[in-house]
């Protein structure tokens, strides 16, 4: 009884300090506007396609390259498709990708951070070697090679995308262990014959989830960029599925006439990740990773 | 009536809580500092003494703001100077020497350039003059041939001497007024009093007034004319020196001062209830009344004003403080330990034990070749009984937590075994020692901050090693975290606090009931109480004492504090550089004769008595590394005999009383030239 009463207790801890977090963040400005930019995009991603106005594969050759008007609020693309409705539906794939990847790569880095860490000594050498390797290779030539041998579905792309940024957080990870991992808890719980997996989840985890989490968003951003460069590049989404970065890349061409269809899809892409930064930032002040007094904006 | 130089009015310090509501650090602080006079701020951590004597230079911490009052020097306000103003007299006038000095002094420059900085900002003179008056200051702090010294980095020096060069820089502007923030603080016993020593010295030589900070009653005693007593940002007791130490009429002096452990008196000091209030928690009353004995309705209601006493020259901020002076009579009762006769049944036994942090090379590993001759910790024999204490005594780089890391199996032994358990050799690898070995040992640390994760709950703390050792869950886990916290007299609520939210006497007692979770039958005690205030530590040594009686645990207790060791163990074991010089009964321990490390030790503890003045029998040079070869202590030792300390390993000698003596000079010898000072 009175231990189920415990838990919940602890639930609803949890929660409230899920909601004090918030809550702080969101009393800085740059915080706020960063909250409401992530909102909204995550709202729009599951809400677009009952916003969507027209179809979003719906081609009609006599609509081609129309100026913004009252009909077509942002204009029409190239092959007559509405760019608004195009633009709200962009992100819905990139967003999904990226945030499962992100998930993905904050799992992998930061079990194998705090292991590395944790162990030290000649594992940590050849495994923090490996990740330097794969550190110096540029990661959208790697990402080329695998796309173009396994093809351009879900299932190849979030756990590629998952693996090259996984390897950023693998140092951040350690890094934050290290700076545990002196402090005589630590050395309390090995003295009282605790396993390296107990003293990984109850002594270190609860210290550098934190620092943890906060270099995961901040990730995600940049893995939003980097899958676009992919979809830019032709690797990324096929068309005729709407993203923002083939249509920038469809679009480019006629910027000097058109400059609506590229316009559209670019503040669309720019706004999600100066959101997630910007929310990435005030959660860091939020938890106290972060104690610079002043945001940059 | 000699010259003021510094007047402190009125003066609050205080912060903006979170909810905008002013907060109070210093309230209404009112004191003159006098020429040439040597001022004592002593406090609790958080008393404000610190904050006070910032203030004195003109600096408020940020965050913090000045409320009311003013600090005058020269007969202008420091605390409404503009930095520009303030430059010129701070380091010129009143010059700051801080607690640590290796952090003050900047690493990468050598120690003349650093003190001919000064001096070029403070001074007039040529570059011939200044190099001339960089000796001159290097010499004034007596620190061996000043020329070199002048040439070396800070890391070159030891902390000793890097106080040194930190009190010679704050005298290279010729200041009227300095200022010390817990100077001695981070220093081994022997060099503490050396600094104090000296910093006599400089006030009697200079003329500077002095006003010297430190919660240190002991080091206090030695330096001050006057002393002021802080608590919760209040002065409670101003007066001369030897009236307050002698005769403290404010009930918070009076019990700290019976919470000190004393070398003369053996078994443990009287505690202070409580700690102190946090800033704001108090609005109206007296700041001490949660833990006075002596309040009554009048304190809770009203705060008393600071009253002079004339025929004692004393200020006091009490209203019953005559119930205090009519107590004077009253001996030091300090509480008993129970010593029961401890049966010779040994527990723990380490023989013949060294520990090397120095790495082996390779080709010696396979070689299985011992590389290093002279190990940090060497030749260990110590066998401790079933329900005794044992200390552990020496200064930073004895070895003591050294020992007792290899002991919880946290360091390897490199040669020699440790007996548990009737004979029983522990393994040297910690993860082959087998569950009820491991919960048998346990160890308390230091800073419990450190020790305490920050992340969880007590309840998540303590109910680690229930639940690794006795597999408890549910009902059974937690009515057992409550009899734990009940051990240690913590209340039922503390389950759901973090460590944040618990004072540092409370961290400490959430460590011990953690380590007695265990069931254990030895506590490794490292340090336990010197992160802790002394009316705290008073408190968690009265609560180990308490729990050793009750479940018959028998603690090695690892201290450089001589008197806290007194008053705690059984037996103590003196080391020097990682080696042992002398083992007995502590009360045997405390008497002459002893081993010559041990005079020197006994000599530099500091008293808070006036009278008892330290004495100095040694340099206070600190050495890197044990000779090797010949007595471990040749290179400080004041009897030193010759060639043969030099060369051949000392022989144990037992004394009448049981006492073991490593040390070349006959026993009967030793304890004629000890008695004979």
């Amino acid at each position: 009884m009175e231990i189920n009463k415990i838990s919940e207790e602890k639930q609803k801890n949890i929660l409230l300090k899920v909601l004090e977090v918030l809550k702080t963040m969101a009393s800085r400005p740059s915080g706020f506007i960063g909250l409401c930019i992530l909102v909204f995009h995550i709202l729009l991603a599951f809400l677009s396609p009952y916003l969507a106005p027209y179809d979003y594969k719906a081609i009609d050759p006599t609509l081609m390259l129309q100026a913004p008007s009252s009909e077509y609020w942002f204009g029409t693309d190239s092959l007559g498709r509405d760019v608004f409705t195009r633009t709200i539906m962009g992100g819905r794939t990139a967003l999904t990708i990226t945030f499962f990847g992100s998930l993905i790569a904050l799992l992998w880095g930061g079990l194998l951070g705090i292991f590395c860490g944790l162990v030290g000594g000649k594992i940590d050498d050849v495994v923090m070697r490996i990740v330097d390797a794969f550190l110096s290779i540029p990661w959208i030539l790697a990402m080329l090679l695998i796309v173009s041998l396994l093809g351009t579905s879900i299932e190849v792309l979030i756990p590629a995308l998952g693996f090259f940024y996984g390897k950023g957080i693998v140092r951040v990870a350690r890094a934050a262990t290290h700076d545990v991992i002196a402090k005589d808890f630590i050395i309390s719980a090995r003295a009282r014959g605790h396993s390296n997996m107990s003293i990984i989840w109850n002594e270190i985890i609860p210290n550098v989830r934190d620092a943890i989490l906060v270099e995961g968003a901040m990730r995600w951003s940049w893995m939003l960029l980097g899958f676009s460069s992919l979809s830019f590049l032709g690797f990324g989404v096929s068309p005729p599925t709407p993203d923002w970065g083939l249509m920038i890349s469809n679009a480019r061409g006629l910027m000097s006439f058109a400059y609506w269809a590229v316009i559209a899809p670019i503040v669309g892409l720019s706004s999600l990740i100066i959101g997630i930064n910007l929310t990435a930032d005030a959660f860091a002040k939020a938890l106290g990773i972060d104690r610079s007094t002043k945001a940059p904006v | 009536m000699k010259e003021i130089i510094q007047k402190v009015r009125n003066l609050s310090v205080g912060f903006k809580s979170q909810k905008g509501h002013e907060i109070s650090i210093l309230k209404n602080i009112t004191t003159n500092i006098k020429k040439g006079e040597t001022v004592g701020i002593v406090g609790e951590s958080g008393s404000g003494k610190s904050t006070l004597a910032l203030a004195m230079m003109g600096y408020v911490k940020q965050g913090l703001f000045t409320m009311e009052g003013e600090c005058i020097f020269n007969s202008s306000n420091l605390l409404a100077m503009g930095n520009r103003d303030l430059e010129k007299i701070r380091g010129r006038k009143i010059a700051m020497i801080p607690q640590n000095a290796g952090q003050s002094l900047t690493p990468n420059l050598k120690i003349g350039y650093q003190i001919d900085e000064a001096l070029k900002l403070h001074t007039n003179l040529s570059k011939n003059e200044r190099d001339k008056k960089i000796s001159e200051l290097l010499n004034k702090v007596r620190l061996p041939s000043p020329e070199t010294i002048a040439l070396r980095y800070p890391h070159e020096l030891s902390g000793g001497q890097q106080q040194r060069v930190a009190v010679g820089m704050a005298l290279a502007g010729n200041p009227d007024l300095l200022l010390l923030d817990e100077p001695t603080t981070g220093l081994d016993v022997t060099t503490q009093a050396h600094v104090l020593e000296l910093l006599n010295f400089i006030a009697k030589d200079t003329g500077t007034s002095m006003v010297y900070v430190s919660h240190d009653l002991g080091a206090i005693a030695q330096v001050s004319d006057r002393i002021i007593v802080m608590y919760s940002g209040e002065i409670v007791l101003e007066g001369p020196a030897r009236d307050i130490l002698k005769q403290p009429i404010h009930p918070y002096t009076y019990g700290l001062l019976k919470s000190i452990p004393k070398l003369s008196l053996a078994g443990l000091p009287d505690s202070m209830p409580g700690s102190q209030p946090q800033p704001g928690a108090k609005t109206k009353g007296c700041s001490f009344y949660d833990r006075c004995n002596l309040a009554e309705d009048k304190c809770k209601k009203n705060s008393p004003n600071l009253e002079y006493v004339s025929e004692l020259k004393t200020s006091v901020r009490c209203f019953n403080y005559k119930k205090i002076i009519e107590k004077k009579s009253e001996k030091q009762s300090n509480i008993k330990r129970n010593e029961k006769n401890i049966k010779i049944n040994e527990i723990l036994n380490l023989t013949d034990v060294s520990i090397s942090y120095a790495k082996q090379k390779l080709l010696d590993q396979i070689l299985n070749k011992i590389t290093d001759t002279n190990p940090t910790v060497k030749d260990i024999n110590i066998n401790i009984n079933k329900g005794e204490t044992l200390a552990l005594v020496g200064e930073s780089g004895s070895g003591k937590s050294t020992i007792l890391k290899s002991i919880a199996g946290l360091l390897r032994t490199k040669e020699g075994s440790i007996k548990f358990d009737q004979g029983r050799v522990l393994s040297n690898d910690l993860k082959k020692r087998n569950s009820s070995d491991l919960r048998a040992i346990q160890l308390i640390f230091q800073n419990p901050d450190e020790s305490l994760n920050p992340n969880h709950t007590v309840e998540e703390i303590l109910a680690q090693p229930l639940k690794l050792y006795f597999g408890l869950s549910g009902e059974e886990l937690k009515k057992n975290i409550i009899e734990l916290l009940e051990k240690v007299r913590l209340g039922k609520f503390y389950m759901t606090r973090y460590p944040r939210q618990l004072s540092g006497g409370e961290k400490q007692r959430v460590a011990v009931a953690r380590a007695f979770a265990a069931k254990p039958d030895i506590i490794l005690c490292d340090e336990v109480t010197s992160a802790l205030d002394v009316s705290v530590q008073a408190a968690v040594l009265n609560l180990l004492q308490k729990l050793k009686e009750d479940f018959g645990t028998t603690y090695v207790f690892v201290s450089h504090d001589l008197a806290v060791v007194r008053a705690i163990s059984d037996r103590v074991a003196v080391l020097y550089q990682g080696r042992l010089c002398e083992i007995g009964p502590s009360k045997n321990v405390y008497k002459f004769p002893s081993h010559p490390y041990t005079e020197v030790l006994l000599g530099a503890v500091l008293e808070p008595d006036p009278d008892i003045k330290p004495k100095l029998v040694a340099e206070d040079i600190v050495e890197d590394k044990p000779p090797e070869k010949g007595c471990c202590f040749q290179g400080r030792c004041p009897r030193i005999l010759g060639d043969k300390c030099k060369n051949e390993t000392p022989p144990w000698q037992i004394g009448d009383n049981g006492n073991a003596i490593k040390c070349h000079i006959n026993i009967k010898d030793l304890e004629k030239k000890q008695n004979g000072n």
